[in-house]
């Protein structure tokens, strides 16, 4: 047996510790050790995107990563995307337009998603297409996902006009 | 209406049964087989039972009783007793303190094995004389049904044009995002509590009973959030057994996770099929006679086998009406996992069989495939000629719908060279009228409760498996009382507070658990009745409810709040609580033939699609542009969830046409991971457009009926006739590949000369012959 080290991450805003063997893939940390189980272990090769997370605002499979090399990074996990009452325009996009069924590849889509909208605020669907590619969803059939992402986009949209607006108002 | 979980699915706190973590769980592996069929001679346990961090190791000894989901076909043991039957069959498992331990473990069980004979090939595994892969199954026919309606030599006879056909479609899996996952815990006081994946938690209650000899009121089945099911978690999986076998000897909690490879071997996916079809039509376009002779290659259990073929024969003609039907099927057992249901159970291949076949008999008579389903349409209400009851029947509108909206009448036959269009039509039952497991209960009960805060809380068995039958469940409850859906809180699928429920299967849960939600509601409204009608001073029957308010009818100013409602009523009865159930009408049962069990459905969904393609005959390739998919599901109790059935339907449908397939090499499968079985991405997946029809169904729950399986069977046969409209040939195989379309454009090519263009309607005269014949590696 491998032995343990402690770890630092700074997840979701927090600073958390844990000890972990140096082979720990960030999945694992993530959901065994932090219980941060909203992200999701759906294949064992790389291939289902329901284990994204934001490295430093940079969309990576989290069974790709060692826990070890995202010490000193921004972790966020789809629970560091928003909460009830200040959902993320793309989780709120997701209740609204049906983008979860089962909801197990929901929280990498989100997390895609997010990365996405902020890269390219205003994507057309081949762009959305391009970006959601390496996320498999078995239930939708990806229309509704497309949906869910254009709610976001023009949720992002009002809320920037809204503050580009507040001053006038005032 | 969004879904009543939504909110938990986004933010990541949803629990799905892998998320859960008990103080002093172990952690479970199972031991699979390296041999596809092998006697067991012994099994040493000793130096893994010696690694520090083993808490327990279980063989087949330790659960020798067999089971299985049909009471037929009680054949398998969570851990291989006499011998193991398929590569990844169970052998034993370990419970450790870690997974990496349980894993070393298993490297220092050794098993000592006997190979025996293996049967890989349905065909010739059928003509076994010896070396059957159970004893009890001659020949390795796990079932065989020879059916027949009408008169189909007459039928033959009397047709103009008549056609006959092998199809073959590979096996699928269901690939549900959530590998399989079972957490069992060893109670104190000596009781079972197991949270699983589980479509059906009944069922693994009744088969964790009889496996651990526990009776089942020391056993509770919870079925936490699932990734998903599409049949995949409809029978009880080993996964679920062994956990409970091994946390039963730890007395500790044990979890087990699949991974993706284990989640293959464990299949009950859709079986191989060979369908052998005939079908005659006449010069206007009737169909005449159908003739079918399937064999599917069920692997090394029952499972649900006898189920699908039946489904298989059941379904093959019902959509229309078919004079004449003749089915033999065969459900064949081989040396590889066991198959089982899929969605779309039993139809999907014999479906798209006979919707190829209507395609190429309709060109052949010079008819507008379109016009041909017309000319085949029942009239509801009926019984078709095998037995099977049609209440309502919304086929001509989802026809005349997506014909309508793809411009099929501009399209057909006039598209250039590589550029086509396909139509076909499916349906499904809206759940099964006879159960699995024949008694006069009630299909589904449904109770609901009304306590002093107005809050009206509904237990149901119904298993939400991410197809928002909570949801459903939720909102008529809110309907008939006339409140919000907030104010209803669902408990479902705890088999210690939620009555019996068949399960989340054969798309039954709208239909069945719906109505019993009615009747419960309207049973607690009955009481909240009579104590405002005592107030309002008048009968009950002239009280209403709508908008969190119950009034007279005639006289709408006088109401009373519905929490106010309900505090009247508790003065009378204390706590209100009402039970509603559902049992489908004798006359929905089907015949009395052997076999005639299965098909029979209170209700049928229908849907036609209409795909377009573009094919490359340089490459062979396929690109499907667009499927509009009409479904008609009686009435759309949530159009925003029907729509994401229909087309979650036609792109599983999708998948299987043009690029899913489990392949083997003898006993080993070649593609274990979503890496090599490619499920469609975003990249792929055609824009699919669904068009929801409501053809009021009398029994349903306010006229609904099924919406999430029926679509799939149509989707296959519309892109392989949208393949013919394009390039003028008929592939027969599933999947699509792109050495299909190049093998069939070389051999079209090959007797171009003799037979002109294949006679074959519009779009073969106004095509010409593919420029390239020679197939590329």
């Amino acid at each position: 047996m491998m032995g343990k080290e402690l770890m630092h991450f700074h997840v979701n805003g927090e600073d958390r510790e844990f000890a972990a063997p140096p082979n720990r893939l960030l999945l694992d940390a993530l959901r065994e050790d932090l219980g941060l189980t909203g992200t999701k272990r759906g294949c064992d090769d790389s291939s289902c995107g329901c284990c994204a997370v934001l490295i430093d605002g940079v969309p990576t499979l989290s069974c790709a990563a060692l826990a070890a090399s995202c010490e000193g990074s921004e972790i966020t996990t789809v629970e560091g995307l928003g909460v009830a009452g200040a959902l993320d325009p793309a989780q709120e996009g997701w209740v609204e337009r049906a983008g979860a069924q089962c909801g197990f590849c929901t929280p990498g889509f989100l997390i895609t998603t997010v990365a996405l909208l902020r890269r390219n605020p205003n994507p057309s669907l081949d762009e959305i297409r391009d970006a959601l590619s390496s996320n498999l969803c078995r239930c939708t059939g990806y229309m509704q996902i497309y949906e869910s992402v254009k709610y976001a986009i023009e949720k992002h949209q009002k809320e920037a006009q809204q503050a580009a607006g507040a001053p006038a108002v005032r | 209406m969004p879904m009543t979980d939504a909110r938990t699915k986004i933010v990541g706190l949803g629990k799905y049964t892998d998320d859960l973590h008990v103080p002093g769980m172990l952690i479970g592996r199972i031991l699979h087989s390296p041999h596809a069929h092998a006697r067991i001679v012994s099994i040493d346990t000793s130096r893994a039972d010696a690694l520090p961090g083993v808490h327990g190791i279980a063989t087949g000894k330790d659960a020798p009783t067999p089971y299985g989901i049909l009471p037929i076909g009680h054949d398998e043991c969570v851990f291989a007793v006499d011998k193991a039957r398929y590569v990844g069959d169970n052998v034993a498992a370990v419970a450790a303190t870690s997974a990496e331990i349980a894993e070393q473990a298993l490297d220092l069980i050794h098993v000592e094995y006997e190979p025996l004979h293996t049967w890989f090939d349905p065909e010739e595994s059928m003509q076994a004389e010896s070396d059957w892969i159970h004893e009890s199954r001659p020949h390795n026919i796990e079932k065989e049904y020879h059916h027949s309606f009408g008169d189909p030599e007459a039928g033959f006879t009397e047709a103009d044009f008549v056609a006959e056909q092998r199809y073959v479609a590979g096996e699928v899996n269901h690939a549900a995002m959530e590998p399989h996952a079972t957490l069992a815990i060893w109670e104190p006081d000596d009781r079972l509590t197991v949270y699983s994946s589980t479509q059906v938690p009944y069922y693994l209650h009744r088969t964790i009973s009889e496996v651990c000899a526990m009776p089942m009121n020391r056993i509770r089945v919870i079925k936490p959030l699932i990734g998903s099911g599409f049949g995949g978690k409809s029978e009880v999986i080993p996964i679920e057994v062994a956990a409970t076998v091994l946390a039963k000897k730890t007395k500790r909690p044990v979890k087990i996770t699949y991974t993706r490879e284990e989640v293959f071997y464990a299949h009950r996916g859709r079986p191989r099929t060979i369908v052998d079809l005939k079908m005659g039509i006449t010069r206007e376009g009737k169909i005449a006679a159908v003739q079918a002779r399937v064999v599917q290659d069920g692997g090394a259990y029952c499972g649900f086998g006898p189920v699908t073929v039946l489904y298989s024969g059941a379904l093959l003609g019902a959509i229309y009406d078919v004079p004449a039907v003749r089915y033999d099927g065969y459900r064949v057992l081989t040396n590889k996992p066991a198959c089982g249901a899929m969605r779309g159970h039993g139809t999907v291949n014999v479906r798209f069989a006979f919707e190829s076949m209507l395609d190429e008999l309709a060109c052949k008579a010079g008819l507008d495939p379109a016009e041909v389903r017309r000319k085949n349409l029942l009239m509801a209400p009926c019984v078709t000629v095998n037995g099977l009851r049609v209440t309502s029947y919304g086929l001509p509108e989802c026809v005349e719908k997506v014909v309508e909206r793809s411009g099929w009448k501009e399209k057909r036959g006039r598209l250039p060279y590589g550029k086509g269009i396909g139509i076909a039509c499916s349906h499904y039952v809206s759940g099964a009228a006879n159960p699995i497991i024949r008694s006069n209960m009630p299909h589904t009960t449904v109770n609901i409760k009304i306590d002093r805060d107005a809050a009206v809380t509904v237990y149901s068995g119904a298993s939400d498996i991410g197809q928002g039958s909570d949801t459903m469940q939720v909102q008529i409850v809110a309907e008939v009382l006339g409140i919000r859906p907030g104010r209803v809180k669902l408990v479902s699928a705890d088999t210690e507070l939620t009555p019996i429920d068949l399960g989340s299967y054969s798309s039954r849960v709208t239909f069945m658990v719906g109505n019993a939600c009615i009747d419960a509601a309207k049973k607690i409204r009955e009481q909240i009745f009579s104590a405002a009608a005592k107030k309002f001073a008048c009968e009950p029957d002239e009280i209403e409810c709508a908008d969190e308010m119950v009034y007279k009818r005639s006289d709408a100013r006088i109401r009373a709040s519905f929490d106010d409602a309900v505090a009247m009523a508790m003065e009378f009865h204390g706590a209100l609580v009402a039970q509603g159930i559902y049992s489908p009408p004798e006359d929905a049962r089907g015949g009395k033939f052997k076999g005639a069990g299965v098909g029979p459905s209170p209700s049928y969904s229908y849907s036609a699609q209409v795909a377009e393609v573009t094919v490359d005959p340089d490459t062979g390739h396929v690109r499907v542009d667009k499927i509009v998919a009409a479904h008609d599901c009686g009435k759309a109790l949530n159009p925003l969830a029907v729509e994401g059935q229909v087309i979650g339907s036609v792109y599983m449908g999708f998948g299987q046409a043009m690029q899913e397939e489990m392949i083997w090499e003898g006993a080993r499968l070649m593609n274990p991971s979503l890496l090599e079985y490619r499920i469609p991405t975003t990249l792929e997946n055609p824009e699919i457009e669904c068009i929801i029809v409501e053809s009021n169904d009398p029994e349903g729950p306010f006229g609904a009926k099924e919406a999430g399986e029926g679509s799939l069977a149509a989707t296959i046969p519309a892109i392989a006739n949208a393949i013919y409209d394009a390039i003028g040939v008929r592939l027969n195989t599933v999947p699509f590949s792109r050495e299909a379309v190049l093998e069939a454009l070389e051999k079209k090519a090959g007797s171009a000369t003799q037979t002109g263009n294949g006679g074959n309607g519009a779009s073969a005269e106004t095509k010409p012959v593919s420029r390239r014949v020679e197939r590329r590696s």
